[in-house]
């Protein structure tokens, strides 16, 4: 059975952002080919080891469980550390997706066509990463798992809705739920065509299974691009609303360092910008291996460089707001704060986070190093370091010297903390490793409408 | 308070305890396996039927045994109970981490009765058949009695819930106590639920029982007897008590050669001998601080140290307290080598070294006129114009001043302290002589040297050590354990299988103070009679019962001993009762006697102290008892352990104190360290300052002569320069799972010579480190400092300052309290509950931060989770230093729950697990608590405390026996925090209800409040326009904790005054 040309397309395109000599074919032969081909053997051992760190992660829940929040480096001050640094920094990482997904759609910037569909799978997995620590962090998850949730108890208690902490379960089940729904949809004609092309009856029968009857009627692409378009806008929201949300745990509070009025969207920005820092982190390394260079083109990471550069120029214009801010409201709280940062025991941390965040993306702005993928993918290195030392600054460098100086204290991450962070990676890249094996990770039929010489009709 | 009279012992003796497997704990099987050694009987016995009853006749309390062949301790199955539990058996022999003990104490129960399939034992309800009067369950009952330390009484009432005391509390009626307590006190209850205490009679370190010890003693007191007792020596602690000094007067009856060493580690013995030196016989003296408005403390904690410090608290207090501008305030001077309690509320503090203190008593002595005291020594300008001033000052408060030199300072000192109060006519008002408050005064030292010489002799055959742990404890030089090992028969009585017990033939586990009947006396004199409030739950013998062997009354109870004694004095029927109930024997404070300062021996003694040079090295080192855990008496008490040592805020440790300036010269930062230590927002005398507190920590070796030391060193500022201060009491050998090992053993240093300082001491630094734990940040105290006097947590003003500006406090606030709020505030129409704290009352000695931890069942996490920072104290004691780096003001601030109007805590919990109440309460409800920890984060006062671990021990029911039960135990992953002692609000609440009435201003006390020897702590409803809570609230004086936060605290505190000399304040 043939699948259909969606009818949107006909986009002028000045820049070519698919390699030459490809026409539908091709595309559909060489990203299904990475599904139906023989499986290679660095991908045995990728998932062996990303399923090994994943098996850590597993031992880290379980120790912890057993053992409660104490094998953590928390204490009062610092009740708060690394399960809610990491949060923020997955949570921030899945944005880049949800934007590209969605916003790039609504804006026709069809350029994000090759990147969308991993990029949603990243947010996806991200979210999933993001959504272990919120519950593993309280003192009795066994507990925190539904009591955060308002159900209707017998004794007539409902969740505490002045909490933001009580936002952020809305915020974010609505984020993976949205996100999911986006992610699958867009699926759907490319399961139909893996259906299509399966060799073997289990394939037939899973890819059949999930992509509900797809036959690529006229009434099909009808009724699937109203509903895309109408997750896309549904979707657009949400990536300003997460991350203020998630700002608003710590605004809302009181502690210097923590209230203050820029959060969100000098969060929205962090988090699009650590977004866009992992995209590349991923399509550099894939493009090369599976050969999409002709799908992810150069042009593609420049844009993705740019973005990048543009999001760490406003989160840098956080920083120093919230630097004249400290000075300016002639708090000595805030002052203390912020003196605090750049010269106390954390002031290693405070410098790092300036040089990763603020210092190096300004490299971006020469064109031959937007362009080479090597540098690019270093420039993202330190982009996702940075973004998780300015979590650590935010949540640890506040509460470690807050009001009262007889209860100051000093925080450091146990073994534990580390083996859960890096635990939440490798479940990260087993569910990577799972989805570009057994799902298309470019959108064929969205790829198809983008080839120069596309024609009308069937393939 | 009292409100339930009561019998003379019917309605003390509960039901027996519920420890029946407890009792079991260390059985005989196991306690064979846990030393390792192999059975004496070791080739397998046949089992008869009448060794089987034997055995079972002699084992007391409940026993599990699986069969009869453990009954007869075969050998064979030793083997099998090895082979069948390798892991447990191995279990027994290894060391457990602190901060696991209560775990693996229940665990040990699970396992002792080897009954161990049953996680969960079937418990029976039975209703009494016989209803005892009095008890309604769920309703405690307080009863009377008192608890000694170095055989000084301290009355408290005992609250009962069941027949299980769980808390202590002053006996108002007490003189020694009038309602208050130390934090000592607070921690008894604990030392009597402590699951290491020895629970058997030992002989040669094995399982035996009393009925075995009796008969085994016959012989050798016979041969004894006919001797006419040359060889048989008691050692014990300094005692107080009538009916052991008329036991022991008929044990000098029947045995005439005997002898009766008393021996107090940390004893009286400057005073003792400064009493002597002074009047030539015996004294005791008294003092009545209520009438001093100039006080003068010569290297004295006055009102932390010694017998009546609790009451000298109370009547110092009282003399301080001011709330408007009219009130007078006394003044005090402290001189002192190490920073004291006492010394943070000084007026005027100097730190002296030892001798140079000496010099500055007697140039006070001498420019008073003093017969027989001329001024000596050397003092420098600033001591010498503070002595000029100080004498000045005492001279125009005569008969209303008081100088008082230290417990551990030399008797010369004593001796012209005595002289100065009797030049100054303060006899008669502010100090009172009187006969001697112990049963026996003795020169403690000269004759515990003559005991080791009689056993190094051969000269003692037998030796009964009571309640005392000399082998640990008794000074290096006599080489006490090694005379020990000569002497034939050794019997050691104590509460704790100890470093001394180990060396002897025998051990009697001992009854602890509320588990049997004695008798002792207060520093005025006062009797009370100590009655207990349970059987002993180990069958503990006590003191009387063992002396009652020796003076041909074996077999009297402790009981039918003290009434013999009693009767003598014609305390029988209801005067017996009138003084069991109220705790004092009505009239038996001992009358004042006169006594004249004998002018030779102040002559000498003011010679003696104007010999007095600081020696070669320039260093002095200092012993002192430590501030919890005492002479090492309660080192397995973890409450003591954990409470965070004054000044130092250290716990679990004891270390070399040492000022900065002294390691500056002595240089024993090395400079390497110092630059990564040193926090960079440090800048001049502040970044000196960091420097030199980074050698906290260092490990030094401080040598005496020949005898050597290695210990971390401590750097405190306020110590006086050249002056090292050790803390007696730590690196126990044997003293249970929590004290064992913990800290450093300073005895080993301590000679008779040099009891309380050493001079030529030597220190270096070996290069290695030591991990200390405290509560606050010590290499952060400059920036701490600082931001606390910015911030104006701690407000003070001077006497004169508050007279002349009556705002002057509220000036120093940043803004009005903030009223607007998103939030609609509550109404509170009803009670209002709301606390105060004095800060010019509060001394720092947390006897506080002990009964909220008795009151609340706020467990204890260990040195290594506190050095994490998360000890779990609900209030806590924060410390600032102000000022000089060597002689700061030091602040004490007690901080429990603010119980914020606006709280940051509750608006931030997701489950609504921290909620407001009607009165203002922010309510904790624990079963609610998923544990986010947002509301700790969202505290500006952090005095939430959050259970990371299970901190609790849920499994051991001996432990849980000391609980309160009105007050839920927390499990892992709940926050917790301060109720203002919710559960007594509740149980006023209730009262006032069924009467029909509002409750009344004072009925609800907190327990800090309760315990509060300084009466800075009032609760209450500031509604109540009449309430002692509103009216402190309305001083001018009250301020709130970082008010301009808008959270609108219920605690408030009342600023600290000072009343310096005006001649002494510099510009």
């Amino acid at each position: 059975m043939a699948t259909t040309e969606p009818t949107q397309g006909g986009n002028s395109l000045s820049v070519p952002v698919v390699g030459p000599g490809h026409d539908n074919v091709t595309v559909t032969d060489q990203i299904s080919g990475v599904v139906f081909g023989k499986t290679p053997l660095w991908w045995f051992v990728a998932l062996a080891i990303s399923a090994g760190v994943l098996m850590m992660m597993l031992y880290a829940i379980v120790f912890l469980l057993f053992t409660g929040t104490g094998v953590w480096g928390l204490n009062i001050p610092v009740a708060w550390g690394f399960a809610i640094i990491n949060f923020v920094w997955w949570i921030g990482i899945g944005h880049a997706g949800t934007l590209i997904s969605a916003i790039l759609l609504l804006l026709n910037q069809n350029w994000r066509t090759s990147i969308n569909r991993f990029a949603e799978a990243m947010t996806l997995f991200a979210v999933a990463c993001a959504g272990i620590f919120p519950i593993l962090h309280t003192g009795r998850p066994w507990l925190a798992v539904y009591w955060l949730l308002p159900y209707p108890n017998t004794m007539g208690l409902w969740p505490q809705f002045r909490s933001p902490l009580i936002w952020d379960v809305f915020a974010v089940s609505t984020y993976l739920t949205i996100s999911l729904l986006f992610w699958y949809v867009g699926l759907i004609p490319d399961l139909a065509t893996m259906r299509d092309r399966a060799k073997t009856y289990a394939g037939q029968k899973i890819y059949g299974l999930f992509s509900l009857g797809w036959r690529g009627s006229a009434k099909h692409w009808h009724n699937y691009e109203s509903l895309y378009l109408l997750l896309a806008g549904i979707s657009t929201p949400l990536v300003l609303s997460v991350h203020t949300v998630v700002s608003f745990d710590f605004s809302v509070g009181q502690l210097p360092g923590w209230h203050a009025t820029i959060f969100p969207p000098y969060f929205v920005a962090g988090a699009i910008y650590a977004g866009f820092a992992m995209v590349l982190l991923l399509a550099i390394p894939l493009r090369k291996i599976f050969h999409l260079e002709d799908f992810i083109t150069i042009k593609h990471l420049e844009n993705m460089g740019i973005v990048t550069l543009a999001t760490g120029m406003m989160v840098a214009y956080g920083y120093m707001v919230e630097l004249f801010m400290a000075f300016y409201s002639g708090n000595q709280y805030e002052e203390f704060m912020m003196l605090n940062r750049i010269t106390g025991p954390y002031q290693m941390q405070w410098w790092s986070l300036l040089l990763c965040n603020a210092l190096a993306p300004q490299v971006l702005w020469v064109k031959r190093i937007r362009t080479s993928p090597a540098a690019l993918f270093v420039v993202a290195i330190i982009v996702s370091i940075g973004m998780w030392l300015e979590r650590f600054i935010i949540v640890v460098t506040s509460l470690h010297r807050d009001f009262l100086p007889s209860s100051w204290g000093m925080y450091a991450g146990t073994k534990w903390d580390w083996a859960l962070y890096i635990g939440t990676m490798g479940l990260f890249l087993t569910l990577f490793f799972l989805f570009i094996r057994f799902v298309p990770m470019i959108s064929i039929f969205e790829m198809r409408t983008i080839v120069p010489d596309s024609r009308k009709g069937e393939v | 308070m009292k409100d339930h009279h009561h019998d003379d012992r019917g309605n003390t003796r509960s039901e027996p305890p519920q420890s029946g497997g407890s009792s079991s704990m260390r059985g005989p099987g196991l306690r064979v396996l846990a030393s390792g050694e192999a059975p004496a009987d070791s080739p397998r016995k046949k089992l008869d039927l009448e060794t089987v009853k034997k055995r079972l006749a002699q084992e007391s309390g409940r026993q599990f045994w699986r069969s009869l062949d453990e009954l007869s301790q075969g050998q064979d199955f030793q083997e099998l109970i090895h082979r069948e539990f390798p892991r447990q058996a191995a279990e027994w022999d290894d060391s457990v981490s602190r901060r696991g003990f209560l775990q693996v104490a229940g665990a040990g129960l699970a396992l002792a009765g080897l009954t161990g399939c049953t996680r969960q034992p079937a418990e029976r309800l039975v209703p009494y058949v016989r209803q005892p009067e009095e008890i309604i369950p769920g309703r405690p009952l307080q009863f009377a009695t008192a608890a000694t330390l170095g055989g000084y009484a301290t009355g408290v009432l005992a609250e009962s819930h069941m027949g299980r005391p769980t808390k202590l509390e002053g006996n108002p009626e007490h003189p020694a106590s009038l309602g208050a307590t130390d934090l000592k006190i607070q921690a008894e209850i604990l030392s009597l639920y402590d699951p290491d205490r020895s629970k058997s009679v030992l002989h040669l370190g094995r399982v035996s029982t009393w009925e075995a010890l009796t008969p085994q003693w016959e012989a050798p007191l016979k041969a004894q007897e006919a001797l006419g007792g040359e060889g048989l020596r008691i050692l014990s602690g300094v005692t107080t008590s009538p009916t052991l000094a008329r036991q022991m007067a008929k044990v000098q009856e029947r045995f005439p050669k005997s002898r009766w060493v008393q021996f107090e580690a940390a004893g009286r013995h400057g005073a003792e001998g400064g009493a002597r030196l002074a009047f030539g016989e015996a004294v005791e003296t008294r003092f009545d601080l209520s009438k001093a408005q100039v006080i003068l403390t010569l290297d004295a904690d006055l009102l932390c140290e010694g017998p009546g410090h609790v009451r000298y608290a109370k009547e110092f207090a009282a003399g301080r307290r001011v709330h408007e501008t009219g009130d007078k305030m006394s003044r005090l001077y402290s001189i002192e080598s190490s920073p004291t309690n006492t010394g943070t509320l000084a007026d005027h503090r100097l730190p002296l070294q030892p001798a140079h203190i000496g010099h500055f008593a007697l140039a006070v002595g001498a420019a008073l006129g003093v017969p027989g005291v001329s001024s000596g020594g050397s003092l420098n300008p600033e001591a010498a114009a503070m002595a000029a001033a100080v004498a000045k000052d005492l001279a125009e408060h005569r008969g209303s001043c008081v100088v008082v030199a230290g417990e551990y300072t030399s008797p010369a000192l004593h001796a012209v302290a005595h002289a100065i109060n009797a030049a100054l006519g303060n006899v008669g008002s502010t100090v009172f002589h009187t006969e001697p408050v112990v049963a026996e005064p003795a020169n403690q030292v000269e004759d515990l040297r003559e005991l080791v010489a009689d056993m190094s002799a051969g000269r003692v055959q037998v030796l009964l050590i009571l309640d005392s742990n000399p082998v640990f404890s008794a000074p290096a030089d006599l080489g006490f354990t090694e005379a020990l090992e000569s002497v034939g028969l050794r019997l050691h009585l104590g509460l704790h299988d100890d470093e001394t017990s180990e060396y002897c033939h025998w051990h009697v586990p001992m009854a602890h103070f509320l588990e049997g009947w004695s008798d002792a006396r207060a520093f005025d004199g006062t009797v009370s009679l100590v009655q207990p409030l349970i059987e002993p739950l180990y069958g503990g013998k006590t003191i009387h019962e063992i002396v009652a062997l020796l003076s041909g009354a074996p077999g009297l109870s402790a009981y039918e001993l003290l009434e013999k004694t009693w009767k003598e004095a014609d305390l029988t029927g209801t005067s017996w009762r009138r003084a069991l109930h109220d705790g004092v024997v009505a009239d038996s404070a001992a009358p004042t006697q006169a006594v004249t300062p004998d002018g030779a021996g102040v002559t000498a003694a003011a010679a003696e102290l104007a010999g007095a040079a600081v020696g070669g090295s320039d260093l002095t080192l200092t012993f002192r008892p430590d501030p919890s855990i005492h002479d090492g008496r309660y080192a397995n008490n973890g409450w003591l352990q954990e409470v965070p040592k004054p000044i130092t805020r250290m716990v679990w440790d004891n270390a070399l104190l040492i000022s900065p300036a002294t390691v500056e010269k002595l240089q024993l930062v090395d400079p390497g360290m110092e630059a990564s230590l040193l926090p960079r927002q440090l800048k001049g005398a502040a970044a000196r300052a960091g420097r030199l507190l980074s050698a906290s920590g260092k490990m030094v070796r401080v040598s005496v002569g020949e005898r050597t030391l290695e210990v971390p060193l401590w750097v405190v500022p306020g110590q006086a320069e050249g002056v090292l201060t050790l803390h007696l009491g730590y690196g126990r050998r044997r003293s249970g799972k929590v004290g064992t090992g913990v800290g450093f053993d300073v005895y080993p240093l301590r000679t008779t010579e040099a009891l309380w300082q050493a001079e030529e001491v030597q220190v270096e630094l070996t290069g290695a480190t030591y991990e200390l734990s405290s509560t606050q940040l010590h290499h952060n105290i400059p920036v701490e400092s600082r931001e606390a006097e910015r911030r104006h947590l701690v407000r003070t003003a001077t006497l004169e300052d508050f007279v002349k500006d009556r705002d002057v406090i509220h000036e120093m606030g940043h803004a009005e309290m903030a009223e607007e709020s998103l939030y609609p505030g509550w109404p509170y129409d009803d009670y209002a509950w709301g606390l105060a704290i004095d800060l010019n009352s509060c001394l720092g000695c947390n006897a506080c931060v002990v009964a909220c931890q008795a009151e609340n069942n706020i467990p204890v996490v260990g040195k290594e989770q506190v050095g994490k920072g998360r000890e779990m104290h609900w209030l806590r004691i924060d410390r600032y230093f102000a000022g000089d780096l060597e002689n700061p003001e030091v602040h004490q601030q007690p901080v429990p729950c603010m119980q914020c109007e606006q709280a940051p805590c509750e608006t931030v919990c997701p489950v609504a697990a921290t909620v407001h109440n009607e009165h203002g309460l922010n309510d904790m409800v624990y079963n609610r608590c998923v544990g986010t920890r947002y509301c700790s984060n969202n505290c500006p006062y952090k005095v939430r405390r959050f259970n990371f671990l299970k901190f609790n021990d849920t499994d051991d029911p001996v432990v849980a026996m000391g609980r309160n039960p009105d007050v839920t135990v927390r499990f892992r992953g709940v926050m917790e925090k301060c109720t203002y002692c919710v559960q007594r609000i509740a149980a006023a609440k209730i009262d006032s209800k069924v009467a029909g009435r509002r409750i009344k201003d004072g009925e609800i006390v907190t327990a800090c409040q309760q315990v509060c020897p300084s009466d800075a702590i009032v609760f209450g409803d500031i509604n109540d326009p009449e309430a002692k809570v509103r009216k402190w609230k309305d001083q001018p004086l009250n301020y709130a904790l970082l008010e301009e936060l808008g959270t609108r605290p219920r605690t408030t505190y009342l600023a600290k005054l000072r009343n310096p000399n005006s001649e002494l304040e510099r510009s």
